[in-house]
């Protein structure tokens, strides 16, 4: 994990890359009320918002709510506020993967999946493994 | 009616009964399906970032050259689907973008995002009709009870997608009754299987393919179709196990009394 | 010339004193002076003395806005025996001072601003505003409390008064309620009075089952056509007496009084103290209407009432004043499936609430679920549902009402079944209004509701509860609840009528399509448009006790207008050069009021004399907006105080 990071610049650059307007947010928590991966996270969806808004990228960047999203938009189509926080944890998860070798899936890394899935590794489909990589890697 | 068709990488490999029953049905139906020439693979997730251009062009690519041959892209795995239409509305939407994209690729002219994307169940929807569809099925699937299972990508973010009420969707239940069976609508049908987590926290694909499994079962349902491959593979691989999942072509291909080599053979 | 510092609001930015010297030279300019406080009262004689003193023809003040001090200068100069319509203000502080940093650059405009309204003024010519008769007769349009309260207050002044309501009964939204916060008096009871009042007053005429079809005129002499639909039971008749509805063999209709939840008659009454206690045929619904093979209500009907055979019929009558009380629907929630509401007959609005708890709704107050009607262990309410959204189906503001009903509705619940446990979600709880906190935070402290911070993100129903998922954004943590009824709070929206009925007034309204308001905080009863008035929710969200007040309030303006004999125009309205109208009805289609008619008249135009079809100007219904004078081609039509002469000298002065 980065351990200087310039919190205000990180946060502008995470709002311009998600698109979404935190200001907009009013707080209803809507989005943690949706997702449906809320008991796995550390910090939830609402408070990416709040902590982009408050410039608290540090403590985002060392979440693990990261990986656990799973892109599936339903705090974006639900919040009445268009506020988008699935682009705003995706804004943070390129973030962390951005500098090299913080790739959280590599190709040597796979058989480790795979084994565990014994004979039913060869069910895998190719669209499991691409957005895998592409959730995981640079 | 002619469509350029992108069929994408799982639909060539693992899911290739979702592809076949798809053309076979197509011919019966009077849909004229072309593959785009090299197509490349979609990227499986939509970029969400958007400084991201590299990741958005072979969509585009796919998109340019609907556009060329002047005619609709029909698309059929949900992952792609959701990817395409949402480069496209990029491309439609976002100036900077566009600018970025057309210069990366180089059309003869501009691309705005002219091509319009569409699913395969919006064909049958809009184009042929599920009441044309109803009078074509030879083999009616009396009996059947089915859950449609929509997952995430095809239904959200419906603000670019589209595609039906987000929330109580009825596209899958009127393409179930129009084949003869009974639909069955459970609560769970548009909340995630687990999706590309299934590689890594496999105990979370669990959980959720098993609620939807579960829901779709406690409602009554006796198997569940999809559209998406993902989806597919969790229910199937991390469900309950309660339910047999198919792909809604093969479905359709059956009603319509289609032959087809592989998934059909299959029992249900 | 008297140019106004406004204290530091317009010399903090202009230097007045350089305004002054620099107008002192502009053409037939006699005084420049300039004050503190032109408005002030020794400032307005001065004013007076030196209209007398310098046998003064105009003046300009270069002051505030007209909006606000154009009335003060007018009246100075009549006292003083000007022609009031010989002031110009220009306007130094709203489009000068106020958006300006630079001093220089703000001294140069203001004195480029001062300059126009002199070159104006030195073409202004004394105008005399016309007067109108007042017909002394006010129509209310719908017949909710809001509608009931300003009727009776116009009335009670002694004035006469009709209302009219679209569905078969007088009561609106407020006979459906059960209780009322925070007092929780009984809603009917405090209600059913005033409906009965209303039904009795001498002055006060009832047009129920009956919409506004037209409106034509102006402040003091409308025109209305109300068209009066086919009971299909005649009203001088009908004794009440219940039988046909009885026997009515058409009895699976929804009840739109119950909200769905329970069925009615084709014939009907939409509820016991309806007023009038006459039924209606829902004509749709009506076996005789729909096969012709029927007619049971008819043949039990003892006092020959039931008429298969009566027809619309439109009522022409004179109104000097219109109030708009149109009132409030809950919004569709077709596009909160989240929440489950099409999908479940368990999760319900809180009007359909309302309905549940009340004694004469369809479970004689039973709360039980639509679905088994089984008595509810947990209830979880769902606050904003659609209010405060900017997203495409839901409504940008707050709609003020639920916060607290919810919490008369969580009350009601642990009051009468101790046994539930009750769930409020909520983004914020706002109370403002007498009481309203202390109500509940009774709610929260001696009831032992559950408030919980967190918008619900998914309601399923399974296995026969509502799986309701959410977030405790307090206590950070994720709360799923297996509740047996939910409850949605859903925004509220103005009438859907009332947008077809805002053209018909030429009333303005905002994007919600709430009527807009002559002034949002000095004139919040009054439409811009003169002679219509504004009642209830039709102008923004409000509860009971705001309702009636702004009814009273809106009762008083109505009695001010009719308590006149004439009322003076605004002289500053369009008028026809007929010799340069070429009769191309561009004006006429232009006008937004109606003011413009074309009629045959002779001309004398270059020596020669003939009939022309030309433009004329309907001075009391025109509003002076001068659309006409924009549009005509020929430059015929020309606004009074505003001529394009005087508008070309404007530009000309600034330009200079």
């Amino acid at each position: 994990m980065p351990v200087h990071v310039d919190e205000k610049k990180w946060a502008a650059d995470i709002t311009l890359s998600s698109g979404a307007n935190v200001k907009k947010c009013m707080k209803c928590g809507k989005c943690s009320g949706a997702c449906p991966n809320y008991a796995e996270m550390d910090i939830h969806p609402h408070k990416f918002v709040s902590m982009i808004n408050d410039c608290d990228v540090s403590a985002l960047l060392a979440s693990k709510s990261i990986w656990k999203c799973l892109s599936c938009f339903a705090c974006v189509e639900r919040c009445p506020r268009d506020v988008k926080p699935a682009n705003i944890i995706e804004a943070v998860r390129t973030r962390v993967l951005a500098p090299q070798g913080q790739n959280r899936l590599t190709p040597e890394g796979l058989p480790k999946f795979i084994k565990d899935l014994g004979e039913d590794a060869e069910k895998i489909p190719q669209q499991l493994l691409a957005s895998a990589f592409r959730k995981y890697s640079r | 009616m002619k469509f350029s068709y992108f069929p994408g990488c799982t639909l060539k490999t693992k899911a290739k009964e979702l592809d076949s029953a798809a053309r076979g049905a197509a011919e019966v139906l009077g849909v004229e399906i072309e593959e785009l020439d090299e197509w490349q693979c979609c990227g499986a997730v939509y970029p969400l970032a958007r400084d991201e251009i590299a990741t958005r062009l072979s969509a585009a690519r796919a998109l340019i050259d609907a556009k060329r041959k002047g005619q609709d892209l029909l698309t059929l795995c949900s992952a792609c689907h959701h990817v395409i239409k949402r480069v496209n509305d990029d491309m439609k939407t976002d100036a900077d973008m566009r600018g970025k994209v057309n210069n990366y690729v180089q059309p003869e002219a501009p691309y705005e995002g002219e091509t319009r994307v569409v699913h395969y169940l919006e064909m049958l929807r809009d184009n042929v009709g599920f009441g044309e569809i109803k009078k074509l099925v030879t083999n009616p699937l009396k009996d059947r009870k089915i859950g449609a299972y929509y997952g995430c990508m095809l239904l959200r973010p419906s603000s670019v997608m589209s595609f039906d009420n987000p929330e109580n969707p009825r596209i899958i239940e009127d393409f179930i009754s129009a084949i003869g069976a009974e639909p069955v609508i459970y609560p769970y049908r548009n909340e995630c299987c687990g999706g590309y987590l299934a590689l890594e926290d496999r105990g979370i694909s669990k959980d959720m393919s098993s609620r939807v499994m579960r829901s779709a079962a406690k409602a009554g349902a006796d198997s569940i179709i999809t559209a998406c491959p993902l989806c597919l593979y969790n229910l199937n691989e991390n469900g309950t196990g309660e339910l047999p999942v198919r792909y809604f072509t093969e479905l359709l291909a059956e009603a319509l009394g289609v032959k087809s080599e592989g998934g059909l053979a299959r029992a249900c | 010339m008297f140019v106004c510092w406004c204290g530091s609001n317009i010399a903090a930015t202009v230097d007045v004193e350089a305004v002054t010297e620099a107008v002192r030279t502009e053409p037939g300019v006699v005084v420049a002076t300039n004050s503190q406080y032109m408005c002030s009262e020794g400032w307005q004689s001065s004013i007076r003395n030196a209209v007398a003193e310098h046998k003064l023809t105009g003046i300009v003040v270069c002051a505030c806005s007209p909006r606000m001090h154009e009335p003060t200068f007018r009246k100075a100069a009549a006292a003083a025996g000007m022609n009031p319509y010989m002031v110009e203000i220009a306007n130094i502080r709203e489009q000068c001072s106020w958006i300006h940093k630079d001093k220089p650059e703000a001294t140069e405009k203001a004195i480029i601003l001062a300059r126009a309204a002199v070159a104006k003024l030195n073409l202004d010519k004394p105008l005399t505003a016309g007067e109108s008769p007042v017909t002394k007769r006010a129509l209310v349009i719908g017949g909710g409390i809001a509608g009931i309260q300003t009727a009776l207050d116009i009335a009670d002044a002694g004035y006469e008064v009709d209302i009219v309501e679209k569905s078969p009964t007088i009561g609106g939204k407020m006979a459906m309620l059960d209780k009322t916060f925070p007092t929780l008096d009984c809603s009917a009871c405090i209600l059913t009075p005033k409906m009965v009042d209303a039904a009795a007053a001498e002055k006060i005429s009832l047009y129920t089952y009956s919409e506004v079809e037209s409106v034509k005129g102006f402040v003091g002499n409308f025109t209305v056509e109300i068209r009066k639909h086919a009971r299909s039971v005649n009203s001088e008749l009908c004794t009440g007496c219940g039988v046909c509805m009885e026997k009515c063999p058409s009895k699976k209709t929804k009840s739109e009084f119950n909200q769905g939840l329970s069925n009615r008659s084709a014939i009907y009454i939409p509820f016991a103290q309806a007023i009038p206690n006459v039924p209606v045929i829902d004509r749709e619904a009506c076996i005789k209407f729909q096969t012709g093979k029927c007619g049971v209500c008819e043949k039990v009907c003892t006092a020959k009432a039931v008429d298969y055979e009566q027809q619309d019929e439109i009522v022409t009558k004179q109104y000097g004043a219109i109030v708009a009380a149109t009132g409030f629907n809950p919004i569709k929630l077709d596009n909160f499936d989240e929440f489950a509401y099409s999908q479940s007959p368990d999760v319900i609005t809180s009007l359909e609430f309302e309905r549940l708890c009340n004694a004469a709704g369809p479970t004689k107050g039973h709360v039980v679920r639509p679905s088994d009607h089984e008595e509810p262990k947990t209830i979880v309410f769902v606050q904003c549902v659609g209010s405060r959204s900017t997203v495409d189906c839901g409504k940008t503001y707050c709609s003020k009402i639920c916060c607290m009903y919810t919490a008369k509705h969580a009350m009601l619940l642990r009051e009468k079944y101790p046994g539930t446990e009750v769930y409020v979600f909520y983004i914020d709880v706002r109370t403002p209004g007498k009481s309203f906190d202390e109500f509940y935070r009774r709610a929260v402290e001696e009831y032992n509701v559950h408030y919980v911070k967190g918008m619900v993100g998914k309601v399923a129903p399974e296995d026969g509860h509502l799986r309701v998922q959410a977030s405790d954004l307090i206590a950070d943590k994720q709360i799923i609840i297996d509740a047996d009824l939910v409850v949605l709070a859903p925004a509220i929206e103005p009438d859907p009528s009332a947008r077809a009925l805002g053209t018909m007034l030429t009333a303005s309204m905002d994007t919600n399509d709430f009527f807009t308001e002559a002034h949002p905080k000095l004139r919040p009863v009054e439409s811009p448009t003169a002679g219509i008035f504004l009642s209830g929710v039709c102008q923004g969200p409000k509860d009971i006790p705001d309702t009636v007040a702004q009814a009273g309030a809106a009762a008083s303006k109505v009695i001010g207008l009719l308590s006149k004999d004439k009322l003076i125009g605004n002289p500053c309205v369009a008028e026809c050069n007929e010799p340069l109208c070429n009769g191309c009805s561009a004006c006429e289609l232009v006008c937004p009021y109606g003011a413009i008619t074309y009629e045959e008249k002779p001309v004398f135009d270059h020596g020669v004399r003939e009939t022309r079809r030309v433009a004329s100007v309907n001075e009391a219904l025109c509003q002076g907006c001068g659309a006409c004078t924009v549009t005509c081609p020929s430059g015929a039509m020309d606004l009074k105080g505003f001529t394009n002469l005087q508008i070309m000298a404007e530009v000309d002065a600034i330009c200079r």
